[in-house]
């Protein structure tokens, strides 16, 4: 797990990759509350699904960083010629991407839904559903990342693929917290985000996998 | 051993070459040769899996390598025209993780030791950023020192390099085929390598 490791310190050499995709969250988040007024009934429930499309936009826009450094700079090539299974590599770089990107908009969001008045139990599920959901971000979107890698307007051709896959995990996501604010049972949501999280886990490494090699031929 | 049985490249609707046959035995050293755009280098990521041969099979020890489930992977390093570094990790950091990579894990002193045999001493902990061409693919060519693989398919090796350290690979490499291992390359520039085998694979 090695190559978690070497994509959390190339991180750490570029901080301001990392920052950036959190002040967009941040940013974009905030824009809400600025824009439609302090209207608080209406901020609590828009509450959810905004900061779920925020966090699924900003899980996008690092997308291409996933493989694309590497492939430029040969190492993916090497990745692939490595005797160490392909898919347990991507499966390395998703979690690192998910702990450098995914991470930082979990521990944010709390802070960033004071500003729409939710109570501190909805605060928790929208909490959690995130911690379970960005991971299934990061998975679902290096299958997008490999399948463009290399294409001239790849940014554009990865929001086409994979925002309509992040659809169910926003739809349970942001419905977990309204179902809690609305006082009805949201384990279900839960459940069936984390059933996302373990299939995305199990397919989705082999699935980039497959695509980098088409990708790379 | 490894064997090549009537490979052949497509590149879009034109044929590179087919019909190309060679057998690469322990100690052996075979020169791919030819124009620019004659295939050598897909010929070589052929060989390394990276890309299917439109026809024919490369074999390892008698079994095909297409399906990854015979020890070639592990014996084997390619290095190609992409150096395989990283810009902003730092010389040693890059030697460590790319040998890692490739299934050797060695400790600093390993590293050190080979990037001093490879003339980059006293230079293992700057940014490969800040490297030069030639000193970047020493950077690179240094991981065949700490790799203990049997062959080596190496795409332009001497690319960029100056005397010395052509000299240097030059001497690695027979050292290399002495021990019984195996190279691949392609390069344009003349080399002077005793070997108790020497082929050379023309492609037109």
């Amino acid at each position: 797990m090695w190559i978690i490791r070497r994509d959390l310190l190339l991180a750490m050499r570029r901080r301001s990759d990392v920052l950036t995709i959190l002040f967009f969250f941040i940013i974009v988040v905030s824009l809400f509350p600025l824009s439609v007024g302090p209207e608080m009934n209406m901020l609590r429930t828009m509450a959810p699904g905004v900061v779920w499309v925020a966090a699924l936009l900003a899980s996008m826009l690092s997308l291409g960083r996933m493989f694309s450094n590497d492939y430029i700079d040969g190492t993916l090539e090497q990745m692939l010629v490595s005797p160490q299974s392909l898919s347990l590599l991507v499966l390395g770089k998703a979690l690192a991407h998910w702990l450098v990107t995914g991470l930082p908009l979990v521990m944010m969001a709390p802070v960033l839904g004071i500003q729409y008045d939710l109570p501190l139990d909805a605060l928790a599920v929208l909490t959690v559903t995130l911690l379970l959901g960005t991971p299934v971000l990061s998975l679902i979107g290096a299958i997008g990342a490999a399948l463009t890698l290399g294409l001239r307007g790849g940014g554009v051709l990865v929001s086409l693929l994979v925002l309509p896959l992040y659809i169910p995990v926003l739809i349970f996501g942001a419905g977990a917290v309204e179902a809690n604010m609305a006082g009805v049972a949201f384990d279900a949501h839960l459940s069936l985000i984390g059933a996302f999280l373990m299939v995305a886990l199990v397919f989705a490494p082999w699935a980039a996998a497959s695509s980098l090699r088409v990708s790379l031929e | 051993m490894l064997q090549g049985i009537n490979l052949e490249c497509i590149r879009g609707d034109r044929k590179l070459f087919s019909k190309v046959n060679f057998t690469l035995e322990s100690g052996g050293l075979m020169q791919v040769q030819g124009p620019n755009g004659s295939g050598k280098t897909s010929l070589l990521r052929m060989l390394c899996g990276l890309s299917n041969p439109a026809a024919g099979e490369i074999l390892w020890n008698g079994t095909s390598i297409r399906t990854r489930d015979n020890d070639y992977f592990a014996m084997l390093t390619y290095i190609g025209h992409l150096s395989g570094t990283k810009d902003d990790l730092t010389v040693i950091e890059n030697l460590q993780i790319s040998s890692a990579l490739a299934g050797f894990e060695v400790d600093i002193e390993e590293a050190r030791d080979a990037l001093e045999r490879i003339g980059m001493s006293g230079r293992d902990q700057l940014p490969v950023k800040v490297l030069s061409q030639g000193q970047r693919r020493r950077v690179a060519l240094a991981r065949l020192l700490v790799c203990k693989t049997t062959l080596w398919i190496l795409d332009e090796p001497l690319v960029a390099l100056d005397v010395a350290a052509v000299k240097l690979i030059q001497g690695f490499l027979e050292q290399h085929l002495q021990q019984g291992g195996m190279v691949i390359m392609t390069t344009h520039q003349e080399i002077d390598i005793q070997a108790k085998s020497i082929m050379q694979l023309q492609l037109a």
